[in-house]
Parts: structure tokens; C-alpha cells; sequence
């Protein structure tokens, strides 16, 4: 079944395309704060001290090391209206904000040519994205939910959000973002090791 | 004894010591392979949806969450919501292409003009359903396929292009979000998908009635392509 899975995820990455826009929605579309659902895989606030975390950026970059919340808050702030997808059949029409990963990828020098992006998280998640879907517009390191910073159950300080990947790709709580064109085949993303879709695309 | 149907099907006699026997080609390979792929891939495609479904057994928002159904798990094939989602879009492909083969087949060949309901085979709905359901009597036969049969077959295959369409929305809903439109929403797709099922599953039991009823012969035409001493002959 694998196999099966296999060619359904080399289907959906050959039809992607980055300049194929995910629908945006009306301010009147999106669902008020409280009916966002809070979805983690084992808890909702693995206590990241705000005040001193980093994002660690390493890999196939020009520029590896720390990096604060502010440095990535310099870049153009994008926000968008969009509808977050979850693997279980559920979806919520959301308020994000952040910066363009694709913005982020020129600043920290990133060798685009790469064909992964890794993620490490601070409740021990992980994941592990396609660059063409990384470098598609809509896809945000986002650090702001209707207007006001993340909170802690929905990954504070930084997560990804992508209105192209299914939820368990929008990697929440960020500490590592690595550039790589290789990836291990038994740590490709935590549901993934246990038979979700690789590539997740909507 | 003369084919009294005007139809294009390839007939033999078998002349035997005691009678004549006739048999007629009913199911040429390509439907035959069609119909077996699509009644295993078919039973993967109900499990699998159907555990894939008991993850959110709703229609609507998360919050508040109306559960609509609880589907008991021995209904359902995959174990958990990942490996049903593996064999679901494995089985997808099968599905799909089957039933492209099979259309395109219908079409080249020219026979659906056997199986498809047409507006000229209305009236002959009632008296067959009569028959069947309520005891009437059984209208002549002068066809392979009766209307209520046509109309089986025909709606099957809206319900397997339904499914595959609202299938793709619920699939890639950033992909293809204008195929939504038609559907009403990303919400109405996923009824519609779950309706195809419902479609597919009215069918399924009066389709093997009918086929434990009309005995071996019947049964073994779909294996083999020959069915012997056919009644509209």
C-alpha cells in the first residue's frame, strides 16, 4: 500500500505548481477565534520560553546560526485568509500572518535548488517538506493568528502555515529549519513514519 | 431456433444428441476484467471511506462538532485513519481506471446501446418494478438488459464519476477549488462523496439478489463471457 501511496505522492508533486494560488477567502468567511480548533499530537504547550528562543537554521544556507523572532519579523508581513485542511476530514477558515518562506529562504542565503526543508520542533515533532510547495507564496513562517502573536496551542512562537499542505505538515513550535537535499527514510516526519502521505498536498 | 433480438451479440448452436442448445456471448474480457477489478476495488473503496470517515463522522465545522453517524470498526478495512488513507488512494487508481476502460470499451464497441438508459426505455420502468417487488407479471422479454437493469447500470456509472469528482475536491480542495464550485463548496463535496458511497451501497444488495435468483448460468457468464440457453433468445 505503500507503493500505492507512493505514486499518489509523486502524482500530486509532478501536478503542483508554486504560481497555483489556494483560494483566499472575505474577512466574513473566516471563523471566529475560538472555533479554530487546537489539534496537537500529544500536547498543546510544550512551554517554549518565548523570551530566549531561536530558531536554528542550518544546512544548505549562506547564512546558518540562531535566529530571533525579530530578524524574522523584518521581512514583508504577509497576511492571508485561508482554510486550514486536517487529514481527519475536519478544515477551519483561519486569519494568519507571517512572513513568506520564500522571503526567508533569500535572507538566510538558502540554495533553493535543494529539494528539502526539514523542521524540528520543540515538543519533539518533525517534519520534512518539498521545496517547490516551500517556495509557493502562500506558504508563511507564521507568527500571528488574527492579528495578535501565535499562542502557545497554536505553536508559539513560529509554525508553519501553508493553505497547500495538509495540517500535519504545518509543522507548529518551530526550533530548527535545515536546507538538505537528503532526507533519512525512517525519519521523514512524525505521522509520515507511521503511513501518512509524504507529500500531503491540498 | 433464429436470435429474435436485433442485437449485435456473437450466438452459437450446440447441436446435441437430445436439443439444441444456444448460448450467447454476453461479456466480452474487457468487461468481464472491468467488473471484477471494480467489485474489489469498490469493497476497498466503502471500508477504507468508511474508516476514514469514522475520524470525523461529520459534515460541517470542528467546533462545534455534530457527530452525524458511528460506524462500527468490522464495517471498516485499514485499521486506522493512515493505512485506510494508503489503501484508499491505492485503490483510487484502480477504481478510476477501470472505470475509464470500461466507458471507453462501452463506447468503441458500441455496446451501450445495450446497457445505457435512454428516455425510450421510461416506460418500461414500472411493469419491471412491478414484477420484481410487487409479484406483477413478468413483462416480455425481448432485450439482454431489461429498463430497471438499464437504469441500475447507468446510474452506477454517475455515482462512479460522482464519487471520482467530489473524490479529487476533497483530494486537492487548493488544486482544485473551482471544482467545488459546481458542488457547492468544499463542505457539500464531501456529502456528495459520502451519497456516492450511499448510491453505490443501494445497488450492491438488489444486484446480488439478483444474481443468487437467475442461478448459475447467469453467474458464470460474468466469469467466463458465454452465458448458455440466455431467455431473451
Amino acid at each position: 500500500m505503500e507503493k500505492g501511496v507512493a505514486l499518489s505522492d509523486w502524482a500530486s508533486g509532478e501536478y503542483f505548481s508554486k504560481s497555483r494560488m489556494a483560494r483566499t477567502f472575505k474577512d466574513s468567511d473566516v471563523v471566529p477565534f475560538e472555533k479554530f480548533p487546537y489539534n496537537g499530537y500529544d500536547i498543546l504547550d510544550p512551554e517554549v520560553d518565548l523570551d530566549s528562543w531561536t530558531l536554528t537554521v542550518e544546512g544548505r544556507v549562506r547564512n546558518p546560526g540562531e535566529l530571533g523572532l525579530a530578524r524574522i519579523q523584518t521581512l514583508p508581513k504577509i497576511v492571508q485568509n485561508t482554510r486550514h485542511v486536517c487529514v481527519e476530514g475536519w478544515d477551519a477558515i483561519g486569519n494568519f500572518g507571517g512572513a513568506r518562506v520564500s522571503d526567508f529562504l533569500k535572507f538566510i542565503g538558502a540554495d533553493t535548488t535543494a529539494r528539502f526543508v526539514e523542521v524540528e520542533c520543540a515538543d519533539d515533532y518533525y517534519e520534512s517538506l518539498d521545496m517547490a510547495s516551500m517556495l509557493q507564496p502562500q506558504s508563511l513562517m507564521c507568527y500571528e493568528m488574527y492579528g495578535k502573536p501565535l499562542d502557545r496551542g497554536h505553536g508559539a512562537p513560529l509554525r508553519l502555515q501553508m493553505p497547500t499542505k495538509l495540517g500535519y505538515k504545518q509543522a507548529k513550535y518551530l526550533t530548527t529549519f535545515r536546507v538538505t537535499n537528503v532526507l533519512k527514510s525512517d525519519r521523514k516526519g512524525y505521522w509520515e513514519d507511521q503511513g501518512y502521505s509524504w507529500h500531503g498536498g491540498l | 431456433m433464429a436470435a429474435k433480438s436485433a442485437l449485435d451479440l456473437k450466438t452459437v448452436s450446440i447441436l446435441s444428441e437430445h436439443r439444441t442448445d444456444i448460448a450467447a456471448y454476453e461479456h466480452p474480457w474487457v468487461v468481464r476484467m472491468a467488473h471484477w477489478a471494480n467489485a474489489a476495488s469498490l469493497f476497498v473503496m466503502v471500508t477504507t471511506g468508511l474508516r476514514i470517515y469514522k475520524a470525523f463522522p461529520s459534515f460541517g465545522a470542528k467546533i462545534p462538532q455534530h457527530d452525524f453517524i458511528n460506524i462500527p470498526k468490522w464495517l471498516t478495512l485499514g485499521g486506522w485513519l493512515g493505512g485506510a488513507l494508503q489503501w484508499h488512494f491505492t485503490f483510487a487508481w484502480i477504481f478510476v481506471i477501470t472505470g475509464l476502460t470500461y466507458v471507453i470499451y462501452q463506447i468503441v464497441s458500441g455496446n451501450y446501446r445495450q446497457v445505457l438508459f435512454t428516455l425510450r426505455d421510461v416506460p418500461g420502468v414500472w411493469p419491471m418494478a412491478r414484477h420484481y417487488f410487487f409479484f406483477g407479471k413478468k413483462p416480455e422479454v425481448t432485450e439482454p438488459y431489461n429498463p430497471l437493469q438499464k437504469l441500475a447500470y447507468t446510474s452506477s456509472i454517475f455515482f462512479g464519476i460522482l464519487a471520482t469528482l467530489t473524490g479529487f475536491v476533497l483530494y486537492k480542495p487548493a488544486q482544485l477549488w473551482w471544482l467545488a464550485y459546481p458542488m457547492g463548496g468544499y463542505h457539500l463535496a464531501r456529502v456528495w462523496h459520502f451519497l456516492a458511497m450511499c448510491g453505490f451501497l443501494s445497488f450492491i444488495p438488489g444486484h446480488l439478489i439478483m444474481v443468487a435468483l437467475h442461478g448459475w448460468n447467469n453467474f458464470y457468464s460474468m466469469l467466463v463471457g458465454w452465458k448458455k440457453d440466455p431467455e431473451y433468445l
